[in-house]
């Protein structure tokens, strides 16, 4: 099955180069602002988006993204509202974007209205932080039957045998969640993920993706020498709530993107970090 | 006849299951594994019959509530004793199980969640025993109308954490300790309170507090020589009901009441009923009745107690819904205050708030009942809701 995520990352594998993937709230600070907000990841150098759905009671997240979801649902955002502006975005852009959110707005809505909605939207995939694969049966037959892949969660808990599960269930890629713990920034990386990656190796030639904990061009940097992508949540998110009322937040998301993707580079050019 | 067991992934019919993070897979199945061992060990149990007899008060009382059964002129009540359990609830059963099995998994930091406080007293109380760290997480609105427990908590030296965002009550509570869990997930062990989340808790939960309803069961017999009409609970979570329900399930002549909490009103975000109320969602790691929006967000809650306060019922009482075993309504605040009035002064017991919601339908259903048998069960006592009887039952200070 091809997508727009399968195809960015034969494209990145063929170019040589790895993928920044950045996540946002929808609806944080507005609706209305959120499609600015993707253009300007997208020119900064983002290679793919997560849309943030939000949701009342997101048990994986950490403060930045339990604010920026508190403040996304004041300002009236419902998954019904991401799609139309996933759609507005896709009319303009050919940027690979990936629903992220928690299961019970996803049931609430129905697998196979939110496949057929998603696909008119021009949604690419979906992640549900909170649903293991022994619960997904029927949410990834019907995702993969309209085209969408399923994207889920390793950690640096999950045995030999939940590796091969998950391997089994993900299509475009698989997100390795760098360390125990909720989603934030944090100063350095965590040991777990060298090992993790290769155990995920050893069972999947699925691309590879590392989020969690992942702030810094240094670590975009050190982490692009093991993944095919990296994935920047908090720091991005951080960035929009100290800037909800400035009129030049575009600007400087676009730049941070463009930093952070510049870490791949440094990465390229030997540049040692420490 | 019903039996009552969820399948190898923790499902009681469509509900139940195991909804998390996937962090938090390996320690849930490490937990499961765990339980089964030791529930298959003798020296588990009995090391655990021991506990509970010498050190937190079993078997408790079925008391036949005469002034009470006479005042209404109806059925024969009688009241099963949780509330003089050490700790003063059911919660106690359930830690002292729980803390057995952190032992044998090597766990020497403990959280949990509160709502009313009781479940955080417990969990402190068997830290105490057992020489664990405890850090409790309660909604900020809890603590301040469970003050008394806070101090018991802090006395018995847990730590209890406010928990400031959301409604900061129980929901509040639960996902700050999963958050705990998740970055903590090796040295810490998640004693849940209730019997809610994901497999193998609502399982592990019912299996420590059957007892309630076995030893009732047992004491109905020689009391009245036959089975009860009625077994009445207040159910939150549902961990007091499902202890007590759960010897009764193939007793097809025994009707199951579990009563919620309905608040100060019908609309969305004024009760905590979820069987009227709410509809099929997932919450904190499992599937069940859930008061939820149209676009799936968490609804708000209200009780006057703060043990019911939760938009989630345990996964097990929706699947005896479904099947019919179970009949769940609700009592507002106001009944169960004046049902709290009504057992002190008939029976000279102060039930906890959550309890009186249970006596509240027992009493409307009593006059009615000529000739039966219920039992009621009385899951803890009031002591921690003096402040909210005060504000409640301003004329009796001024007296």
């Amino acid at each position: 099955m091809q997508t727009r995520i399968t195809r960015l990352f034969d494209s990145l594998n063929r170019a040589g180069t790895k993928g920044l993937i950045a996540y946002l709230t929808v609806g944080d600070p507005s609706p209305e602002r959120t499609p600015a907000l993707i253009e300007a990841l997208e020119r900064g150098g983002a290679d793919l988006i997560e849309l943030g759905v939000p949701f009342s009671d997101p048990i994986a997240d950490g403060p930045v993204i339990q604010r920026a979801g508190e403040r996304a649902l004041r300002a009236g955002t419902t998954l019904r509202g991401v799609l139309e502006i996933a759609q507005e975005v896709r009319s303009r852009s050919e940027i690979p974007l990936l629903l992220f959110t928690y299961l019970n707005p996803v049931l609430r809505y129905g697998f196979e209205k939110l496949a057929r909605d998603a696909v008119a939207a021009g949604i690419d995939g979906c992640l549900l932080t909170d649903a293991s694969v022994e619960e997904a049966g029927e949410y990834v037959r019907v995702m993969r039957a309209a085209g969408l892949d399923t994207v889920f969660l390793v950690a640096p808990t999950s045995s030999a045998r939940r590796l091969q599960l998950v391997a089994q269930y993900s299509s475009g890629f698989v997100y390795l969640v760098s360390r125990t713990g909720v989603t934030g920034e944090r100063d350095s990386l965590s040991d777990s993920v060298a090992p993790l990656v290769r155990a995920v190796r050893a069972v999947t030639n699925l691309p590879l993706a590392v989020g969690f904990g992942v702030s810094r061009p240094e670590h975009v940097a050190e982490l692009g020498k093991q993944v095919e992508a990296v994935v920047v949540g908090s720091a991005l998110v951080h960035l929009i709530e100290r800037n909800l009322d400035n009129p030049s937040l575009d600007i400087q998301l676009e730049s941070f993107a463009r930093e952070l993707k510049h870490g791949f580079e440094l990465a390229n050019a030997g540049v040692h970090l420490s | 006849m019903i039996v009552s067991q969820p399948d190898a992934g923790g499902h009681f019919g469509d509900y139940g299951g195991r909804y998390v993070p996937e962090v938090l897979m390996s320690p849930l199945e490490e937990l499961e594994r765990t339980y089964l061992e030791a529930r298959n060990d003798p020296a588990f149990q009995a090391e655990l019959d021991e506990l509970l007899r010498s050190y937190a008060g079993r078997p408790t009382p079925l008391y036949f509530a005469r002034r009470l059964s006479q005042k209404l002129g109806g059925a024969k009540i009688y009241l099963k004793r949780e509330d003089l359990l050490h700790t003063g609830a059911h919660k106690i059963n359930n830690c002292l199980g729980q803390a057995l099995l952190a032992r044998r998994m090597g766990k020497k930091r403990i959280i949990a969640e509160t709502g009313a406080g009781q479940h955080g007293v417990a969990t402190a109380t068997v830290c105490a025993l057992f020489g664990l760290e405890c850090l409790v997480y309660m909604g900020e609105e809890d603590m301040r109308r469970q003050r008394l427990n806070v101090f018991r908590m802090r006395l018995l030296g847990a730590k209890v954490v406010a928990v400031t965002n959301g409604s900061r009550t129980l929901k509040d509570a639960i996902s700050e300790a999963m958050r705990d869990w998740v970055t903590n997930v090796k040295s810490t062990h998640y004693l849940l309170g209730s019997a809610l989340g994901s497999h193998p808790y609502p399982l592990m939960v019912r299996e420590f507090h059957k007892i309630i309803g076995e030893e009732a069961r047992g004491h109905i017999q020689q009391a009245e020589a036959r089975l009860p009409d009625a077994v009445f609970a207040c159910v939150g979570g549902g961990s007091n009901a499902i202890g007590i329900f759960h010897a009764f399930i193939p007793d097809a002549s025994v009707q199951l009441i579990g009563v919620e909490a309905g608040g100060r009103g019908s609309q969305l975000g004024e009760h905590a009923a979820r069987f009227s109320g709410g509809s099929p969602g997932v919450l904190h790691g499992a599937r069940s009745y859930l008061l939820q929006d149209e676009d799936g967000q968490v609804s708000l809650t209200h009780s006057v107690s703060a043990g019911l306060d939760y938009a989630l019922v345990g996964p097990e009482h929706a699947w005896l819904h479904d099947q019919g075993r179970a009949e769940y309504i609700s009592v507002d605040d106001r009944q169960a205050l004046e049902a709290a009035r009504v057992l002190s002064q008939t029976e000279g017991i102060i039930p906890a708030l959550e309890s009186a919601h249970a006596v509240a339908e027992a009493v409307t259903r009593a006059p009615k009942a000529q000739g039966q048998v219920f039992i009621v069960n009385v899951s803890g006592r009031g002591d921690k809701d003096i402040d909210i009887y005060r504000e409640n039952f301003r004329e009796l200070d001024a007296q």
